[in-house]
């Protein structure tokens, strides 16, 4: 999953850095993701994945990396198979 | 329990008292001269009303954020310029307050300015940003001895001049992104103000606010080191929108309730049938209520928030929308009531010099839109709208 994560972030993140070079751990907004940025990256998740980010999860931290973005949407998709 | 309503009920009242007895009898000369309203921070001080926020075990008031909001109505009723310094600097207390985290630099210096009364200005606008505060140019750059320094362009820095310390935005290191940042504070004599601009604004003129080279050279411990970006969504943006509007909700009061004094004044002239403008007052108060609605509800939602634990909704996409929009609604709303109080009482209120005199208020309540412009708010609500989905 993560290099479909990765590939949505280099499309939408607009970061200053190489995300092809980025560890999941990274912080997605020390490597200049825009709050502006971040929605494109959600709406591009929600889309991909076919989920919808309820309002608890649409926080700073779930977005910060792409390490976070995949446990949220491990936790989505879990549900969505129960 | 008992003993923190009591201080609270305490605190609230010398404020009142303050507002009525040294605020409002200076409130034209404030406005006039655009100057500091000095009696009244002196008042305040002496009443130890700058450390309300901070807790008792730093030798703070340990009052409730709400009796704070409360406050800034009171001197919001009296002077507009008053209240806006006070809320200000309650503001960058709050903050540290709720976002020390065990630094100990930070517990000392809340220990002294509850000690000292210590006034704390804000530069966290900045030139080159597009006046978008979540991000700088200025850095925090690292020097010998574990010293670090920075220079800020900045276009408004309110009650720079008379401030005893600084509280300023900066990126976290020369190459950091420039929504990388971090809060640093500048104490005293570490930081120097070069005057740039001038400042005789339309109104609000009593803050004091033109713009400034800032310069300074600080420890390192003198950086907050939780990302500005998790304390400006936690604390400073609900915050500022919450004391702001109760700024304005105070001005907007006062000018309706001159509205409804010059209503009565002419009712007792002419009794039997009520007078025309009796009805515009009517109108006005329904246009306050919303006002006063929105800025209650918006309190009540932080206070909430606030105790939940980690504070996690206060995070969320939905909270900021929720307290962008009473900015935005409260800004505009504010200056729309004075507007209608200045309907009711015509030439009376259009005068300076009479006891219906409205015209400061309608004057103060226009820089509500500017202080962060609406503009650029409605800018990011329509791109938070996009993705939140209870708001």
């Amino acid at each position: 999953m993560i290099e479909e994560i990765r590939k949505i972030v280099e499309d939408h993140g607009r970061l200053s850095v190489d995300v092809a070079q980025l560890a999941p751990s990274m912080d997605l907004y020390q490597a200049g993701m825009t709050s502006h940025a971040s929605v494109s990256v959600m709406l591009a998740l929600e889309d991909h994945f076919d989920v919808e980010f309820p309002d608890r999860m649409l926080t700073r931290s779930v977005f910060e990396s792409m390490s976070s973005i995949e446990i949220a949407l491990g936790e989505l998709r879990g549900q969505a198979a129960a | 329990m008992s003993v923190s309503v009591d201080r609270d009920q305490e605190f609230l009242q010398s404020v009142r008292r303050i507002a009525d007895e040294l605020a409002a009898p200076n409130a034209d000369s404030v406005d006039r001269e655009a100057r500091f309203p000095r009696e009244t921070i002196a008042a305040l001080r002496e009443e130890r009303a700058l450390s309300a926020l901070i807790p008792v075990e730093l030798g703070g008031g340990g009052v409730e954020l709400r009796t704070v909001a409360a406050a800034c109505f009171e001197l919001g009723r009296r002077c507009g310029s008053s209240a806006m310094v006070f809320a200000m600097h309650q503001i960058q207390v709050a903050t540290l307050v709720r976002h020390l985290d065990g630094q100990a630099w930070f517990e000392e210096y809340l220990s002294d300015v509850a000690a000292e009364q210590r006034l704390i200005a804000s530069v966290t606008s900045e030139l080159g940003t597009g006046g978008d505060l979540g991000r700088s140019v200025a850095a925090v750059t690292p020097e010998a001895e574990g010293d670090c320094t920075f220079e800020k362009q900045a276009p408004t820095v309110s009650y720079g001049e008379h401030a005893d310390d600084l509280f300023v935005t900066l990126r976290r290191a020369p190459d950091a992104e420039p929504s990388d940042q971090v809060i640093a504070i500048a104490r005293g004599e570490q930081g120097s103000l070069e005057l740039t601009g001038t400042w005789d604004p339309l109104g609000m003129r009593g803050t004091c606010s033109p713009g400034f080279v800032v310069r300074a050279r600080v420890q390192y411990a003198q950086v907050l080191q939780t990302p500005f970006a998790r304390i400006s969504a936690e604390t400073m943006v609900p915050v500022t929108h919450i004391l702001w509007s109760h700024v304005w909700l105070g001005i907007a009061t006062d000018a309706f309730d001159r509205a409804r004094a010059f209503v009565r004044a002419a009712a007792k002239r002419s009794p039997g049938e009520p007078p025309p403008a009796a009805l515009r007052l009517s109108h006005l108060m329904s246009e306050l209520s919303l006002l006063r609605a929105e800025v209650a509800s918006a309190l009540d939602e932080f206070v909430e928030a606030s105790a939940q634990p980690g504070r996690e909704r206060l995070t969320t996409m939905a909270s900021a929308v929720r307290f962008n929009n009473l900015k935005i609604a409260s800004s505009e709303q504010a200056p729309r009531v004075c507007q209608g109080a200045l309907a009711v009482c015509g030439i009376m209120g259009y005068k300076n010099d009479t006891p219906f005199s409205v015209g400061r208020h309608l004057r103060d309540t226009l820089s509500a839109s500017l202080m962060i412009a609406n503009e650029r708010i409605h800018h990011t609500n329509a791109s938070l709208l996009l993705i939140a989905k209870e708001v």
